[in-house]
């Protein structure tokens, strides 16, 4: 079997509702339906998930890792981006 | 203490009756899964492996509230592991269908198809009947044969318009799987009895439900529906193919050779 014959399509899985879906791992499938059939069959096989969604890998767009220094670096010097330098009022009980 | 549940007469025989009926649906669903367990290890893809193992897992589940239920109308101490294990070929009641080969992935996907759509039926009547442990079982398991057979359904349509070759071995398979199809719809005395009591469904009613679903399906996957055929299978009754002894000495080797073994 070949790439060209099952495309990859990574899935997401949403744990219950009000969460966000988050990315679980990836399956061979032929098309989109199979695909959700098979994201069922291989990720929500003891109960973890009320939704999924399924992606063609080839559709993700990604970051390119050698960009990775002038993407993420210049971040790591900008400690006062953290919401860590305020003073909590008292009376603000659940932050 | 179970052999006093048993009442005489009349009421024993309909009882009889209604534990034999249980019976037939019970072991339809074990020997459609073990069959598809054999899928274990040797489906075309991984995730095929898991989808099948899924199924099979499914329909085990079911036969296991049958199963017991039945030992119980039976009132003979039997319990779910008795019947299963310690019946021979002549004691099973599934439809002749349900035995038969994996054949190719064609041959599995028809056979399965084919009773997801009974079941479909078979479940939906139940649900609506007097039994109401029944209905119960029925209205659990019709969630699951919903999936299953969304899933043989779209595997029939994907390879009967799929390639030359996937479309021949589908018609192949359609071929010689629809003779076991009258057995699905055709009431015997004990059908009857039960419908009449209202805890089954009429099969009469339910069997132009399954021709206009399996039609659509046959024609969605560009395959033409084979002429019917005499009608000489009795699985429900106990009459099997050969192929039914082979499955069951896989399945009961354990427990034949080690009574009572469990681990």
């Amino acid at each position: 079997m070949t790439e060209a014959d099952w495309p990859l399509f990574e899935v997401f899985i949403r744990s219950r509702s009000g969460l966000e879906h988050k990315h679980v791992g990836s399956l061979h499938a032929a098309d989109a339906r199979m695909a959700i059939e098979h994201a069922r069959d291989v990720y929500t096989r003891r109960q973890e998930g009320v939704s999924m969604w399924v992606v063609r890998s080839a559709d993700i767009i990604a970051s390119d890792p050698e960009e990775a220094d002038s993407l993420f670096e210049p971040a790591r010097d900008k400690v006062y981006r953290h919401p860590t330098f305020y003073a909590i009022p008292d009376e603000v009980k659940n932050l | 203490m179970i052999l006093a549940a048993t009442p005489a007469g009349a009421d024993g025989q309909l009882q009889q009756a209604h534990s034999q009926y249980v019976l037939r649906l019970a072991d339809t669903s074990l020997v459609l899964g073990q069959r598809l367990a054999e899928w274990i290890g040797h489906a075309p893809a991984l995730e095929e492996d898991l989808a099948l193992a899924n199924v099979s897992l499914d329909l085990i589940g079911q036969a296991r509230l049958l199963l017991t239920y039945a030992g119980e109308l039976e009132g003979q101490g039997r319990d779910e592991d008795a019947l299963a294990f310690l019946r021979d070929a002549p004691e099973f009641r599934n439809l002749a269908l349900a035995e038969q080969p994996n054949g190719d992935f064609a041959h599995t996907i028809v056979r399965h198809w084919l009773i997801d759509a009974w079941q479909l039926e078979i479940y939906a009547g139940l649900e609506r009947g007097v039994d109401t442990r029944l209905a119960a079982i029925a209205a659990k398991a019709i969630r699951e044969t919903r999936y299953h057979y969304r899933f043989s359904s779209g595997w029939l349509v994907r390879l009967g318009d799929g390639t030359e070759e996937s479309h021949e071995r589908m018609q192949r398979a359609l071929a010689d799987l629809w003779r076991f199809t009258p057995e699905l719809f055709t009431p015997d005395e004990l059908d009857e009895c039960m419908s009449a009591a209202g805890i089954a469904p009429s099969l009469a009613e339910l069997a132009p439900r399954w021709s206009t679903r399996v039609t659509e399906d046959v024609r969605l996957a560009t395959l033409a529906l084979p002429a019917a055929q005499p009608y000489p299978w009795h699985g429900k009754r106990g009459v099997h193919t050969e192929h039914l002894g082979y499955l069951l000495a896989e399945m009961q080797h354990l427990q034949r050779t080690y009574p009572g073994a469990h681990w």
